[in-house]
């Protein structure tokens, strides 16, 4: 039996203070990259100026520490935590909403979460709660990476419970009409994830998850990778453009995650986010 | 790109042409979700609204706080659609003008024809950028609604698009 590490869930709030503030107002390299890339493929005069509106907006984020955008998110964090692990000092699940709560406070951003969904809807004023997954790992490391989801694009995510027979056509018929729908209201370029097979809710999780992987990787089998490629080529097929406004850059990638499911199914979720996909790793 | 200020003459609506960039200048209100349905509840009541909805123009906005020296935080648009079902009533009410972003409801359309109204679309994530044109704000009403509360905004060369003309031509069907 490995050795039990103590941590102190203290430990956890200042990086996670941290990354919310850096997430913010911070573009990851293969975001911009990608961007860059799109406006000089781009052959429509709107599409070039949006994008180049946006990359100057990136500039000023990062120079100024001004939020990229107004919605600065609802964190979500993805805990990895190794079973040689205990916590101590408190508890776990409010230590990471204390980061969070300072990090929001502290980098003026914007508090986007109510408490209650149907009826009171009162703003916590601290953009709290998380929403937390946790994932028990080999081991004793904690690895927390933190995403800071936007609603505009959120809103225009979908699942549906697709059967065997629908194969990869209806996959693809499945992600070009939820990008159809999201149009202009999703804030393109998108960065698009999609969830393949587990069970209802798990392949939901997977679309987001999709989400924190690099712009430059593909998924590691060919098939799937193939498969992103040619999901890529389909939407930007529909010309919507960025910001809507007609052009090659609807979005900047599909990144496709997939699971073993059941014999009668197969469950695709799509994952909607804007160009500003927020995320960053805490290790302790 | 044409320079215009707020308040638009019912002449100037007219000439706009959905896709046409323009720069507004003038005075703006903040509303979003939660303002629209409060607003909303006070003309079914029958009460006075908290500014003057004749010829007012609304921006689709929860800015981020404002550092110490600056009139707001990043201030981009929000989707437009969610105040689709409230639109129509504040365009009879007076209000000329409304700035966000994406597709709008037939009935907004309608409203925006029938009463001469325009919709302007702005670039959504650029909230950085734009909070530069943005030279004051002031608080109005519904301040517990925090970054959703009503402001009045004093606004310099706020860069957008026509999105609905007064003919009811979308930028987004061009």
């Amino acid at each position: 039996m490995g050795k039990i590490r103590e941590i102190n869930v203290s430990e956890l709030v200042p990086p996670i203070r941290e990354a919310c503030g850096t997430m913010a107002v911070q573009y990851s390299c293969d975001i911009l990259e990608a961007m860059r890339r799109g406006r000089e493929a781009e052959e429509n005069e709107r599409a070039r100026s949006v994008l180049d509106l946006l990359l100057e907006n990136a500039g000023i984020a990062e120079r100024e520490r001004i939020p990229i955008c107004q919605d600065t998110g609802m964190i979500i964090a993805f805990a990895r935590i190794g079973q040689d692990v205990h916590f101590s000092g408190g508890s776990f699940t409010e230590a990471v909403c204390e980061g969070v709560r300072q990090g929001y406070r502290e980098y003026y951003l914007r508090a986007s979460v109510v408490d209650d969904p149907l009826y009171d809807r009162i703003n916590t004023r601290d953009n709290t709660p998380a929403v937390i997954h946790t994932e028990i790992t080999e081991g004793d490391g904690v690895e927390i990476t933190l995403m800071a989801k936007g609603f505009g694009s959120e809103n225009k995510s979908a699942v549906a419970m697709l059967t065997p027979a629908d194969g990869e056509q209806g996959i693809v018929d499945f992600v070009v009409d939820t990008v159809r729908k999201a149009g202009p209201n999703a804030c393109p370029p998108l960065i698009i994830g999609v969830g393949i097979g587990g069970t209802f809710e798990s392949c939901a999780l997977l679309s987001k998850k999709a989400l924190l992987r690099s712009l430059n990787e593909s998924n590691p089998d060919a098939r799937y990778a193939a498969l992103e490629d040619r999901l890529l080529q389909e939407v930007n097929a529909t010309g919507i453009g960025p910001q809507g406004l007609r052009g090659k850059t609807t979005a900047l990638k599909v990144q496709i995650e997939q699971m073993p499911t059941h014999i009668a199914g197969m469950p695709c979720a799509v994952n909607i986010c804007c160009h500003v996909c927020r995320h960053a790793k805490v290790v302790l | 790109m044409r320079k215009l200020k707020l308040p638009l003459s019912p002449e100037e609506r007219r000439s706009l042409r959905a896709g046409e960039g323009v720069l507004l200048s003038g005075r703006i209100y903040t509303a979003r979700d939660a303002a629209h349905k409060r607003l909303h509840e006070m003309l079914e009541r029958g009460e006075p609204l908290p500014f003057d909805l004749q010829d007012a123009c609304i921006y689709y906005v929860g800015p981020t706080p404002a550092k110490e020296g600056q009139a707001i935080g990043s201030a981009g648009p929000t989707t437009s659609s969610r105040m689709d079902p409230y639109t129509p009533e504040l365009i009879e009410n007076g209000m000329q003008a409304m700035i966000g972003k994406g597709r709008r409801s037939d009935a907004v359309k309608q409203a925006i024809v029938s009463r001469g109204a325009v919709y302007f679309v702005t670039v959504g994530g650029a909230g950085a950028l734009l909070s530069r044109c943005i030279q004051k704000r002031r608080m109005i009403a519904f301040e517990d609604l925090l970054a959703e509360a009503v402001t009045e905004l004093t606004v310099e060369d706020f860069p957008c698009y026509v999105g609905i003309d007064t003919f009811g031509n979308d930028i987004y069907d061009l």
